[in-house]
């Protein structure tokens, strides 16, 4: 390659990057300037935490996250979990239950001590009577029964319900127990829910 | 013998009907849709829009007759089709509603920003919705055929696609967290992906709706408005930029499907 071809190429590439930046600095200024804090809902929620800056990065119109990036975000997500301190994992699977069936919470229409659901037959089939479900997530009927409930199960479905992203950057699933949005008696319910064998979705 | 012929037929009703409700509302909302086809209640909204239309409103005491939605002055059919679109006197890519509320300003002497400050279905806001229903119409049954020559719309296409995908907020939701894959579901509600051709033609085509379960007529302001409320975000101003933005990513996405609008909604 001779100079002035070399030339070119690093002026394209240091205009390329200018060129994004300032379409960043757009987005930014558009995302501002468009909403308004409303109830609970204020305009700081905005502000992007690096996991969802990470995940928002588009290449060639779609979301893509590099190898290093995801496996650095998962690490951190896994490092934040809390696990229970007392080891009691498994709460009672009819709260639990209800807990699947309630999308409340967290909206500008909610308040902020309202007891909040974790929406999970939006996304999930749980109990085979419940025909109701949504399919974004995979099917969890017969969870425990497919896993059983040994000390590493325990321990992945507490972190995948407590922080969806500790392993996988950028699931669709929202991080419960980071961003307190079930409590961890909450957790312990839905955990009954998924691994004991009373539970409907085991039968 | 008749007895069971008559069980077998309660039977297989009873079958057929929990099989269709467990695929989807799908079926039994086009069912309803086939039933009002010469009666969709938008009709009212659509009727009292013309009223409004044609009716000196405002300080000026001036109707909105002369109003350019992007065709020329006063042309209303087709307008709805070609929007979002860059204008020239406004320098802004708009949709019908801002467009609306820009004509409502200019010619009537509403205040524009006090109606962005309204609630959705109320006042000015209300008879907005009206005029919306008569305008989008006037584009029934035509392609989906929104400009995009000027650097404004091209600018506001490429926005729209970020915020598309903009995750935030306590679930960490973007819009493609429910429209950004194939064949999903929350609960038996249907969610069109609107990335592609024919999922933003469903989206786009379909609103605004006459929603059946809460007998409003909602603009597509309002259904991007309660979009963000379900993603947990805060409250997007009344046709603010990112409202605009997604709107041009969504009509663009489903250039060359049919306007359908107004549709009828669970």
């Amino acid at each position: 390659m001779n100079s002035f071809k070399l030339f070119l190429l690093m002026g394209s590439l240091l205009m390329s990057g200018f060129h994004s930046q300032a379409q960043e600095l757009d987005l930014k200024r558009m995302m501002e300037s468009s909403f308004q804090t409303k109830g609970i809902a204020s305009v700081d929620r905005l502000t992007q935490d690096e996991n969802q800056m990470a995940c928002s990065t588009l290449v060639k119109g779609k979301p893509q996250i590099n190898a290093k990036q995801q496996a650095k975000i998962e690490k951190t997500n896994l490092s934040l979990v809390a696990y229970p301190q007392d080891g009691v994992y498994l709460g009672n699977w009819r709260e639990g239950e209800k807990i699947a069936q309630s999308g409340k919470g967290a909206t500008w229409t909610d308040k902020a001590d309202d007891v909040n659901g974790g929406g999970c037959y939006n996304c999930h089939q749980l109990d085979k009577k419940e025909i109701s479900y949504g399919t974004i997530g995979p099917t969890l009927y017969n969870y425990g029964k497919i896993r059983g409930q040994d000390e590493a199960v325990l321990k992945y479905t507490w972190a995948k319900l407590y922080n969806s992203k500790a392993y996988n950057a950028c699931s669709v699933m929202p991080r419960f127990g980071h961003f307190k949005l079930l409590t961890e008696n909450q957790l312990r319910d839905l955990m009954a829910l998924l691994l004991d064998p009373q539970s409907p979705v085991n039968q | 013998m008749l007895e069971r012929v008559f069980n077998t037929f309660v039977l297989s009703l009873a079958v057929f009907c929990c099989a269709a409700r467990a695929q989807s509302t799908g079926d039994e909302i086009a069912k309803y849709r086939e039933m009002l086809a010469d009666g969709n209640p938008s009709e009212l909204f659509e009727a009292a829009g013309e009223d409004l239309w044609l009716k000196p409103m405002g300080p000026n005491a001036q109707s909105l007759a002369k109003c350019d939605l992007g065709l020329g002055p006063g042309v209303v059919d087709g307008a709805f089709a070609q929007l979002p679109r860059y204008f020239k006197d406004t320098q802004r890519v708009q949709d019908l509603e801002s467009r609306l509320l820009t004509c409502m300003q200019n010619f009537q002497g509403i205040d524009g920003q006090a109606v962005k400050g309204e609630d959705f279905g109320r006042g000015n806001r209300k008879n907005i919705e009206a005029i919306v229903a008569y305008v989008v119409t006037h584009s029934k049954g035509m392609k989906i055929n929104p400009p995009m020559n000027h650097p404004k719309e091209k600018e506001f296409y490429a926005l729209g696609q970020k915020a598309f995908f903009y995750r935030a907020g306590p679930m960490d939701f973007s819009c493609a967290s429910c429209h950004g894959a194939p064949n999903q579901r929350i609960r038996l509600q249907d969610l069109p992906e609107i990335t592609t051709p024919q999922g933003a033609a469903l989206a786009w085509g379909t609103w605004p709706a006459y929603r059946v379960s809460s007998g409003e007529f909602w603009t597509m302001q309002r259904r991007l408005s309660d979009c963000f409320r379900q993603q947990r975000f805060p409250a997007p101003v009344y046709t603010s930029d990112v409202t605009i933005a997604l709107s041009v990513f969504m009509a663009q996405n489903a250039k060359g499907g049919i306007v359908q609008t107004p549709g009828l909604k669970r």
